[in-house]
């Protein structure tokens, strides 16, 4: 919905909440629902109410836990049977400088200030563990916003004495706590009320008139920022950007005006803004965004585009180039058709208003930023949270490691005369076990992003996958591999059902970049072990094809299975009876049960 | 601005926040008199006025208004 994307009116908005509400509702889809627990240290009643709108807009159904006014800590640390009884699936608290306690006297020693830091800090941080060992899901946490008032005037932010100084410190440590921990987001309120500007957003007659610690203005893009971080858990984020070129990527027509008369590089100021919108693409694209060209030319014109020497995207960087002259909305379907991406997961940018009501028309769920000027065109698509990151530490920013770690094992493989000797070499270790609470959001990720080494492209949420590891009706195992160049993390995972002596596998997956390593058969072992324990004696395999997961076709022949059915579409059925005398078939990788 | 006119303005304000186009609101009308105008909503129905007339109430006007004519008679002083 218009209304609530980036520029939103947040008067508007406010305003007009209830009757957006009803539109929202009124959509045709089904709403992922989800339990969202406000835990406040403020008034947060219309936070929830906007909150709930953008969540609407991004297909998800909020039911609210809310604390009492101020609550926020003993709802988290004491016994609490409605939140217990609430089973939330998020928890957001939400705290701002309003809830700091204790700030360093002018008189205070290093020392004291110190452990007042401690303390404040060990507050919350026994909170979120508290939190986590009790509901094991997500938590939102906001960072502080500046202090209303410096009493110190500029040095407020250098002296220890400082309320900045403090903040800045307490900011650290909660960004430190968000680093070690997986499902512990920063809602960053910093630079939220940089953006706004501290003025706008924290007026303090809202925080004396009803105790709002922030505008009530600011309210929408408080709510908007926790939207984002909410959707991208759910894996809600943007996957793919589509461009145009004329007046987007540069300025001028490439088709009438020539390569050499583009405005782009450093002469002009414009070509300048070109330029650095460019380079803010080529970033996403390292951050694994698929980049794509939608665009009205002929094929020959837009490569050579591409090709101006100032131009920092170059034909490689794009995964599809569509230059033709047909309607942009059919060049789109065929786009995320051949990417086997959904029409959701896509942004169109484009400068030509015409175009984008076009898309708006036809393939409505695309998102069509309004790309106004090119100075402004990074910010429209930075505000807008497409592609707001949650897993880049764990994940997207180890991939350059994982990368560079793959190189490297490749040259070793290449002074081996043979691949089992190189298998030796590489020292695997194995963890396999059932799932464990650490793991849950990795788990669910990985059932989501797995597409080729997938026996059944079933896909999981985090709650749907901690149900399963709590019921002693399933059998599930994560595989995590290490070896002499670093750790691989948790690259497999199998979930099974069991009845009676029976299991069936719900889901067998593996990530690619641990294929040929043999951890497919320590999988194998592991599971026969396990089954064996518990008197399983027949392990049936599904094998559903779908256009990515060939790779797999044959896999449970290879190991061992027996086909017991195939149906028209290719579906397959697998048996495995499981010996006394089972031999394990991994050699090289030292697996901890 | 007549009086008139602001009485106008503020039943478009109204049923805006209260999502109600049947309210209609004269110098007598208190909260009580319409079902979601509790102390929430109220900040709500403050602010998006405050917004349309381009005014600000002071802290003392909104904690002491009783009924819409106290708000009207703000509204007129401001506008004057």
């Amino acid at each position: 919905m218009r209304a609530l994307e980036y520029p939103f009116d947040s008067e508007y908005i406010l305003k007009k909440k209830k009757a957006l509400k009803k539109d929202l509702l009124l959509q045709n889809i089904t709403f992922l629902q989800k339990r969202i627990a406000i835990l406040g240290g403020s008034t947060t009643n219309d936070i929830k109410l906007v909150l709930e709108l953008f969540l609407l807009n991004y297909g998800i159904q909020p039911i609210f836990y809310e604390s009492e006014y101020n609550q926020f800590w003993q709802d988290a640390t004491f016994e609490n049977n409605e939140l217990d009884a609430f089973h939330p699936d998020i928890i957001f608290i939400h705290t701002t400088n309003r809830n700091i306690i204790n700030y360093p006297k002018l008189t205070d020693d290093q020392e004291q200030i110190t452990n007042l830091l401690e303390n404040e800090y060990e507050k919350f941080e026994t909170m979120w563990n508290t939190l986590r060992d009790k509901y094991n899901c997500p938590i939102i946490q906001n960072n502080f916003d500046y202090p209303f008032y410096r009493l110190l005037g500029n040095k407020d932010s250098t002296d220890i004495h400082g309320k900045t100084n403090y903040i800045m410190k307490l900011n650290l440590k909660f960004a430190a706590y968000a680093e070690t921990h997986e499902t512990f987001f920063i809602n960053d309120i910093n630079y939220q009320s940089a953006q706004m500007g501290l003025e706008k957003w924290a007026d303090p007659f809202y925080w004396y008139m009803y105790k709002y610690a922030l505008s009530y203005s600011a309210i929408p893009e408080l709510s908007f920022n926790v939207a984002n971080i909410i959707k991208a858990i759910y894996g809600k984020n943007k996957k793919s950007l589509i461009l145009d070129l004329d007046n987007t990527l540069w300025g001028g027509i490439v088709g009438e005006d020539g390569v050499e008369n583009l405005v782009l590089g450093q002469e002009t100021a414009e070509g300048q803004a070109y330029m650095a919108f460019q380079e803010y693409l080529k970033e996403h694209s390292k951050m694994g965004i698929i980049l794509n060209i939608n665009s009205k030319n002929d094929e020959e014109n837009a490569l050579a585009g591409l090709k101006h020497p100032n131009s920092v995207l170059n034909p490689d960087d794009f995964v599809v180039i569509k230059a033709n002259w047909q309607p942009k909305s059919n060049n789109i379907i065929e786009i995320y058709e051949q990417l086997n991406l959904s029409a959701e997961s896509l942004v169109f940018v484009d400068d030509n208003p015409a175009e984008r009501a076009i898309i708006n028309q036809n393939v409505p769920v695309v998102s069509t930023p309004e790309m106004v000027s090119p100075d402004k065109y990074m910010q429209i698509i930075d505000r807008s949270g497409f592609f707001e990151v949650i897993g880049l530490s764990t994940d997207d920013l180890n991939k350059n490691e994982m990368y560079k770690e793959n190189i490297k094992r490749d040259k070793m493989m290449s002074s081996f005369a043979n691949y089992d000797e190189y298998l030796k070499s590489l020292e695997m270790k194995a963890t396999i076990q059932a799932f464990i609470p650490l793991y849950m959001s990795r788990i669910a990720q990985l059932t989501n992003k797995s597409n080729q080494f997938n026996l059944t492209t079933k896909r999981y949420t985090q709650s749907e996958i901690e149900n399963v590891a709590a019921d002693d009706k399933y059998l599930t195992l994560y595989g995590d591999l290490e070896d002499i160049f670093g750790s691989n993390g948790v690259v497999s995972l199998i979930i099974g059902n069991i009845a009676g002596k029976k299991l069936n596998i719900d889901l067998w997956i593996m990530s690619c970049r641990v294929l040929k390593r043999d951890m497919e058969k320590a999988m194998m072992d592991t599971l026969v072990h396990k089954c064996q324990k518990s008197g399983i004696i027949e392990i049936y395999g599904y094998y559903y094809p779908t256009p990515k997961n060939g790779m797999v076709k044959d896999f449970y022949e290879l190991q061992g299975f027996t086909k017991v059915s195939a149906d028209e579409s290719g579906n397959t059925t697998w048996k495995y009876v499981i010996k006394k005398q089972y031999k394990d078939k991994n050699k090289f990788i030292k697996v901890e049960e | 601005m007549t009086k008139e006119q602001i009485y106008q303005d503020l039943d478009e304000i109204f049923q805006d926040v209260f999502d109600d186009e049947s309210i209609h609101v004269t110098e007598a009308t208190i909260a009580a008199d319409i079902e979601d105008w509790d102390s929430l909503e109220h900040i709500n129905l403050v602010v998006a006025i405050e917004n349309h007339f381009k005014i600000k109430f002071n802290m003392s006007e909104v904690t002491s208004m009783k009924n819409v004519g106290e708000m009207v008679a703000i509204i007129m002083e401001r506008k004057a």
